[in-house]
């Protein structure tokens, strides 16, 4: 499937066309083999592969967007049913999909192969002999040389050979068996080298990513100031392996977080509200080969994540943590501390979920919105109207009933199953829902106790990703592009000068598209005649 | 800490400076779509008043671009930052590059005639971009607060133009062999004809594109490096299947398989010059479709 950029050359598919009665077993592999190593075959399986890439952008994939999946579940079931049974929410890991690329690269590699050891042969070979009619050849200039030149044409191919020397051709001077003496010169075999490095490379690509893959793994924390995160498995909140992937493959080292910091635009009336950095304070800690720790303070940014031993940690997102102390009817703690909150828009309208299953009195589970700088619509709804906690509020809708914790079943943190509770504050319950600012203590209904709002704290989700495989990605991409540079843009040329009839003749012939072809026969020729200004120009193409 | 002075007033007058050069397109496009239709015609002194009409289209098509440039530039400056961050930035940026190589490449007299489709692009893209995907200047989101921006976005831009390019000559070799048009009989098919026969023969159009489309290319893929790498830095991971890393990937595809189709036999000529033309397709799909209605990680438009 290699280019062979040669559009006169119609050599590639000419096998394809192979056809005989009684092939036999071998016969029909070595024929299968012809078939899936042509190039007609490559260049189908190439755009069959970018038209199997299009539904994975179309259905939301597990891999980029679990959510998206749920939904897509949620909102069509049968529909989903059918798409799944085909692999529609893995499109890249599917079997239709791996068949394609699968095929293509094993294309690939029985057309490098071959093309490897005919290039290598070529590369030791001098240049191919001159042909009997130069007039056939694409590009082709004759110049009337005078009779002494004609006489002593020796003389004027030892210095055509010289001057295509100069410009880096592969020279030979041959003398035929008619006596006549002629040069034959060849350049551009980069061009060739290029074509080979870069499908090589591409398969480095491939190997990179799927070994890199199966040794790496990245993990999901979400981490409040003054919270510290330990690098194991526990530390967790999600966490995704390779298939390669052993636990005490995790660099041991802790992080806290001291302090995160938002700057929003307050300043340029266009942009007021958008953020213009986020940065994490951070102290980790990694223990040195002797058994001693190294603290080290630094900032995790957006772009700029911290780069540990074994592993890099990014900042992918962040959001509000209100201090909350829940107290029963005896005044006994029943929850403390800070508790993330969900954003749901840029002002940061935040929504949290609080579950107290062991107070005093009956479960119950409270609703919450944070308002960091809040605001009442027309409707009477609260909302947020700037990122910062300017003039915060927390609101509060309180459930009681069975908050489903004892089955034993894993939940969602930041949902609540309402569907065995009833409300008691907030809504269509009767109750108003509970409001307070920082430092307020409120009353709880049906004497479940106070809640007090004791401040304000930010989060940060932190990813720990690492992936030995990525910077070999890299390498055998640059690679790559610096073979599929040479390949399509160094010109690989055949240079033929000789003297027939009484002329100096001199014609080339290109591996593909070579748009200096002509010129360069011209400025041989007006350099060996030493004439720079006319030739008589005779030229077929 | 990041102080990000925006110049509201000198972006509008970026704006402004944008309807000035749309103006000049316009009588640019005029200009061209005469000249090509006189060059048409069957009388000899029609014909001889079309090179007049081609030296004031491009007056008017450098006059345009020195103001599409100024317009980009003070966009950069009201933002403090390279104008290419959204879809109106992106748009106005790009189509400001197509005219500029346009520009260069002048040189070649097979290029001269795409001139009625660079300055009609040209002015339908600024149209676009001032009426629907027009955005008031703006900060930077931190996840675009990184040099690859500059280079990512650039290169991306570049390929794009030069793959615009390419796809113009496709057209015009597609409609050169469109054996229907040979035969049609209407006299509008004639005049037609007689416009695409100022084109460059095929096999010289068929060069053109192919030339066009492998800088694309090769920038393409470096665009597609770069991204990998952003990727990595902003994102923990180098390629996820974002839907625009599955799109660019498509491209990338879809032109490897041109590339593959010019040296494969019975694939040459038409079957690669549509090829090309899908290549674009998809570029033009992944730059507005995409952007406005998939969900992804690239949600750039600056629209709500």
């Amino acid at each position: 499937m290699v280019i062979s950029s040669s559009r006169s050359r119609a050599t590639e598919t000419a096998s394809t066309e192979a056809q005989s009665p009684a092939i036999g077993l071998l016969g029909w592999a070595r024929w299968i083999w012809r078939q899936l190593t042509s190039m007609r075959t490559a260049l189908i399986l190439l755009l069959m592969l970018a038209a199997a890439a299009v539904p994975g952008s179309i259905y939301p994939q597990r891999s980029a967007d679990p959510n998206g999946v749920t939904t897509f579940f949620d909102n069509n079931p049968d529909f989903a049913k059918i798409l799944d049974s085909i692999q529609m929410f893995d499109v890249y890991t599917s079997a239709w999909f791996s068949a394609i690329y699968i095929l293509l690269f094993i294309s690939l590699i029985g057309c490098v192969i071959p093309r490897t050891f005919v290039h290598a042969r070529n590369l030791r070979e001098e240049p191919v002999e001159t042909p009997t009619n130069l007039r056939r050849m694409p590009a082709f200039l004759a110049s009337n040389a005078s009779p002494e030149t004609v006489r002593d044409s020796k003389q004027l191919i030892t210095s055509a050979a010289e001057l295509l020397r100069k410009q880096r051709y592969r020279v030979a001077v041959r003398e035929g068996s008619n006596g006549e003496t002629t040069v034959s010169a060849e350049r551009g075999y980069l061009r060739e080298t290029g074509n080979l490095v870069f499908h090589i490379a591409l398969l480095g690509v491939l190997f990179a990513v799927g070994i890199g893959g199966g040794y790496s793994y990245n993990g999901q924390r979400v981490v409040v100031e003054g919270e510290t995160f330990v690098n194991n498995l526990a530390g967790y909140d999600s966490f995704s392996p390779g298939a390669f992937f052993k636990p005490e493959m995790l660099t041991p080292f802790s992080m806290t977080l001291d302090k995160f910091e938002v700057q929003f635009d307050l300043q340029n009336r266009t942009n007021i509200g958008t953020p213009l950095d986020f940065r994490a304070y951070v102290t980790s800690r990694i223990q040195n080969g002797d058994g001693t720790t190294t603290d080290k303070k630094s900032v995790i940014r957006v772009n700029e994540p911290l780069e540990l031993p074994g592993s890099h940690v990014y900042l992918t997102g962040n959001g509000y943590a209100p201090v909350i102390t829940i107290r029963d009817k005896n005044g006994d703690i029943a929850f403390s501390g800070p508790t993330e909150y969900l954003p749901q828009d840029k002002n940061y309208t935040s929504l949290g979920v609080i579950k107290v299953p062991d107070g005093a009195g009956p479960q119950f589970g409270i609703l919450s919105f944070f308002y960091p700088t809040q605001d009442k619509l027309t409707t009477g709804a609260r909302t947020s109207i700037y990122p910062d906690p300017l003039d915060p509020l927390l609101s509060m809708n309180v459930y009681i009933g069975d908050l489903g914790l004892d089955s034993g079943q894993p939940k969602n943190v930041f949902e609540l199953d309402i569907s065995k509770m009833k409300q008691v504050a907030g809504g269509k319950s009767g109750v108003k829902g509970l409001e307070m600012v920082p430092g307020q203590t409120v009353k709880l209904p049906k004497d479940l106790g106070t809640v007090t709002f004791e401040g304000i704290k930010r989060f940060a989700s932190l990813d720990v990703s690492y992936n030995p495989g990525g910077i070999w990605v890299l390498f055998f991409a640059l690679l790559a592009l610096a073979g599929v540079t040479l390949s399509l843009t160094v010109p690989r040329r055949r240079v033929w000068v000789a003297v027939r009839d009484s002329e100096l003749q001199v014609a080339a012939l290109a591996r593909g598209d070579d748009p200096a072809l002509e010129k360069i026969v011209a400025e041989i020729s007006a350099e060996l005649t030493g004439d720079k200004s006319k030739s008589s120009k005779e030229s077929d193409d | 800490m990041t102080n990000m002075q925006l110049n509201e007033g000198l972006s509008q007058i970026s704006l402004l400076v944008v309807y000035g050069a749309m103006a000049i397109y316009t009588f640019s496009f005029l200009a061209f779509a005469t000249n090509l239709s006189r060059l048409a015609s069957n009388k000899d002194e029609t014909r001889a008043t079309a090179s007049g009409a081609e030296k004031f289209g491009t007056v008017m098509l450098i006059l345009a671009g020195i103001l599409h440039g100024v317009a980009v530039a003070l966009r950069g400056i009201s933002a403090n930052r390279v104008p290419w961050a959204n879809m109106y930035e992106f748009t106005l940026t790009g189509s400001f590059i197509v005219v500029a190589i346009y520009l260069i490449a002048m040189r070649l007299k097979d290029v001269r005639l795409i001139a009625t489709f660079i300055s009609g692009v040209t002015l339908l893209a600024l149209g676009l971009a001032t009426s629907i995907w027009y955005v008031q200047v703006k900060t930077l989101m931190p996840a675009l607060q990184s040099y690859w921006l500059v280079i990512h976005v650039l290169v991306a831009v570049l390929a794009t133009a030069f793959f615009n390019i390419a796809a113009a000559f496709s057209v015009v070799y597609l409609l050169r062999s469109a054996n229907w048009l040979t035969k049609a009989k209407a006299s509008i098919f004639g005049f037609a004809r007689r416009v695409i026969d100022l084109f460059p023969t095929s096999d010289k159009l068929e060069k053109l594109a192919y030339r066009f489309n492998i800088i694309g290319f090769i920038l393409w893929s470096f665009t597609l490096i770069a991204g990998a790498i952003w990727a990595e830095r902003a994102w923990h991971r180098y390629w996820g299947w974002d839907t625009k890393e599955v799109w660019t990937f498509i491209i990338w595809t879809i032109y490897a398989g041109y590339l593959h189709a010019n040296a494969t036999r019975g694939w040459t000529g038409k079957r690669s010059a549509w090829l090309s033309l899908v290549g674009f397709v998809a570029i033009l799909f992944n730059f507005t479709i995409v952007n406005l209605f998939f969900k992804g990680l690239h949600v750039y438009s600056g629209l709500k």
